[in-house]
């Protein structure tokens, strides 16, 4: 290991109190090599010209900005306009992040990829992107989400990866982690762990955010173009929340309001939601600080949601410091009022969200008609809702 | 002189390693958790680590996963594990028990009031495994304050200039993590782990510690008078797993314990 980076700065990785690196020791030298790798070709000419290429010609970006219009007439108010993340190759956001973690595993001489996921999207990005470059890819997930998001399962498998079913816990996202958090502390050496979200231990959530910046980036540039400046409103969804740290990212130093949905579930009055902001209390899981839902022992709670992707009991810690801060209005949203989102946006739209997504689109039918046509919100549609289409249809009014 | 400094004493007066066992508070298949204490110390423990069990235990295998799980659902809290330590201190005042766990319960606890509360109860140490040395000082400071051991991990992987760092964070003993993995299964390198028993030597005058890996009695004969502090956890629980009843648990447990300490006696 290179000495320089042996003895990581105590204060490196954290945002406002929030973040750091909270892992058994094992992991430590990893986490400084997997810091210094990135730090090293994050500014690299040639790896950037290389992740630019592949966003153009694998992914299909830059994603479109799109103008529903229909929507804004029936609101009547704000304009509003969703970035087509669910366009790109795999079907959501999670690609973006993916693929800047694949490039950077290769420099790093990683054989072995694994990864959790929660509704499957991270794990097929990642064995997508595993079939790319020719890479083993052990893609750990919760036996619950496996029953509930089996076409994504078969997905990754026809891609070549290795779907671990866990048994812990409630078998869902949290415990996929733990399990690849174990598998990564065994095998170090060779085995490279592609996290898919904006959290987890110093370097991840801010690595995520700079490969996920690329929604936010575009979307500044879009917007200058069509709107002659600056949109008013930004809203996404926040689970471990990449989408939305990457989309708002580049919006932070401006006047934008910005908005993140967490998941209420039955209700945030109710046990059953997943908003870990609104709902939860700061504490430390899965190697940050971070706002969790647990008891009054400390002990974890699982989160709910009717959505895979929005049930893990935390959030990454940037979200954690931007709620403390006012910067970032968190709020909830149901599942009744995402799966009307969902078929509203279906119907009106010709677009079926991820139910993910639809608690965006939720928030923007709420704000929208407070504002004035002049203004302009920008929702990111961050994954399409194919594979939801069996669990809309099972709850369907 | 302290509980544990006085133990320390004797093993270098005899001239052996210390047998640590680890135990998961409040496994239902123990039955008691200050009986079990109480059995282990009987045995032939010099030193007991109590596991404080929490519902995410990543640096923990299957075995130690079940232990904490099956705890916790049976309702076991911080409170009721310190309350079995002050059970357990009414009995023997002579064997250190240090607890291990998982930083977020601590954290909720408050870090002041649960090195006091557990002071109090007769604990002598506390060792965290998610909580890195960058991270540590305020629970250095609250153990220091409250006259207990803040022993720290070092890995494989852990460089010669940071070993350096964590040794002089540490309090107690300096403990070895005998390979990377999770407890429980897996081969440690016999040679490799010897090597850097000795290489650490040269780097810190700690008492030095390993776990992670060894279960059986020769691993313990292997590495007699190398390490100040030899642990077992997962093969105990494997048995108390294997037993029919918990009283079938706790003989076969105080077996096991004694044979183990038999590996160390005999020199």
């Amino acid at each position: 290991m290179n000495p320089e980076t042996s003895t990581a700065s105590p204060q490196a990785g954290f945002f406002g109190p929030y973040g750091g690196r909270f892992v058994a020791e094992t992991l430590i030298a990893p986490l400084n090599a997997l810091e210094a790798a990135y730090e090293r070709l994050k500014n690299d000419p040639d790896f950037i010209a290389q992740l630019n290429a592949l966003r153009r010609d694998y992914v299909g970006r830059s994603s479109p900005l799109y103008f529903a219009a229909r929507t804004s007439q029936r609101l009547g108010g704000a304009r509003i306009f969703l970035k087509r993340e669910d366009l790109n190759h795999t079907g959501a956001h999670k690609i973006n992040n993916c693929l800047g973690q694949i490039l950077l595993a290769r420099a790093m001489g990683k054989t072995r990829i694994i990864a959790e996921t929660g509704a499957g999207q991270h794990g097929v990005a990642t064995a997508t992107v595993c079939a790319l470059f020719g890479l083993e890819c052990v893609v750990y997930m919760g036996r619950h989400d496996i029953q509930r998001q089996q076409p994504n399962v078969d997905r990754m498998r026809l891609l070549g990866a290795e779907v671990r079913a866990v048994d812990q816990g409630r078998g869902t996202l949290k415990d996929a982690m733990n399990e690849a958090l174990r598998d990564w502390v065994t095998n170090v050496d060779d085995t490279y762990y592609l996290i898919g979200t904006a959290a987890g231990p110093h370097p991840y959530p801010t690595m995520v955010r700079d490969f996920q910046r690329v929604i936010g980036e575009e979307t500044r540039d879009q917007c200058q173009e069509r709107l002659g400046g600056l949109p008013d409103m930004l809203i996404a969804c926040i689970g471990g929340g990449s989408n939305a740290i990457g989309f708002f990212h580049p919006f932070l130093d401006t006047d934008v309001t910005l908005v993140g949905t967490e998941a209420a579930g039955k209700g945030l009055d109710t046990a059953l939601h997943a908003a870990s902001m609104n709902g939860g209390r700061p504490g430390i899981l899965h190697g940050n600080l971070t706002y969790l839902l647990q008891d009054a022992a400390g002990q974890i709670e699982e989160g709910y949601s009717l959505s895979a992707g929005l049930d893990y009991p935390g959030v990454g810690p940037e979200h954690a410091w931007l709620h403390d801060s006012g910067r970032v209005d968190y709020v909830g949203i149901t599942d009744d009022e995402a799966r009307s989102a969902f078929r509203q946006l279906a119907q009106e739209e010709g677009i079926i969200p991820a139910l993910e997504s639809a608690h965006a689109l939720a928030e923007a039918y709420k704000r929208a008609p407070t504002m004035s046509p002049e203004q302009s919100l920008v929702v990111c549609l961050s994954g399409r809702g194919d594979k939801d289409l069996a669990t809309i249809l099972e709850t369907g009014e | 002189m302290t509980r544990y400094t006085q133990r320390l004493e004797q093993l270098r007066h005899q001239g052996r390693s210390g047998l640590v066992t680890y135990l998961t508070a409040g496994d239902p298949q123990t039955g008691n958790t200050s009986e079990a204490l109480l059995t282990l110390a009987r045995a032939g423990a010099d030193l007991i680590e109590l596991g404080m069990p929490f519902s995410d235990p990543m640096a923990d295998g299957p075995t130690l996963q079940r232990a904490a799980l099956r705890a916790l659902a049976a309702g076991e809290t911080v409170q009721r594990t310190l309350a079995s330590v002050q059970r357990f201190r009414e009995s023997d005042q002579d064997t250190p028990v240090v607890l291990m766990g998982y930083a977020n319960p601590v954290w909720q606890y408050g870090v002041d009031a649960f090195c006091q509360a557990a002071s109090k109860a007769g604990v002598d140490g506390l060792l965290l495994v998610d909580l890195p040395t960058d991270q540590g000082q305020p629970l250095r400071n609250a153990c220091d304050a409250n006259g207990m051991l803040w022993p720290r991990m070092v890995a494989p992987a852990t460089d010669g200039q940071r070993l350096g760092h964590i040794a002089e964070q540490s309090t107690g003993f300096l403990y070895l993590v005998a390979r990377n993995g999770v407890t429980g299964s897996g081969e440690v390198a016999q040679v490799a782990l010897e090597e850097r028993l000795a290489m650490t030597r040269g780097l810190t005058d700690q008492p030095l510690a390993v776990g992670f890996g060894l279960r059986k009695p020769e691993h313990f004969r292997a590495l007699n008078g190398k390490a100040d502090w030899i642990v077992i956890g997962s093969a105990l629980h494997d048995t108390l797993e294997a037993a029919a009843t918990p009283q079938e648990g706790l003989t076969a447990l105080a077996a096991q314990v004694a044979e183990l300490r038999r590996a160390l006696d005999v020199r």
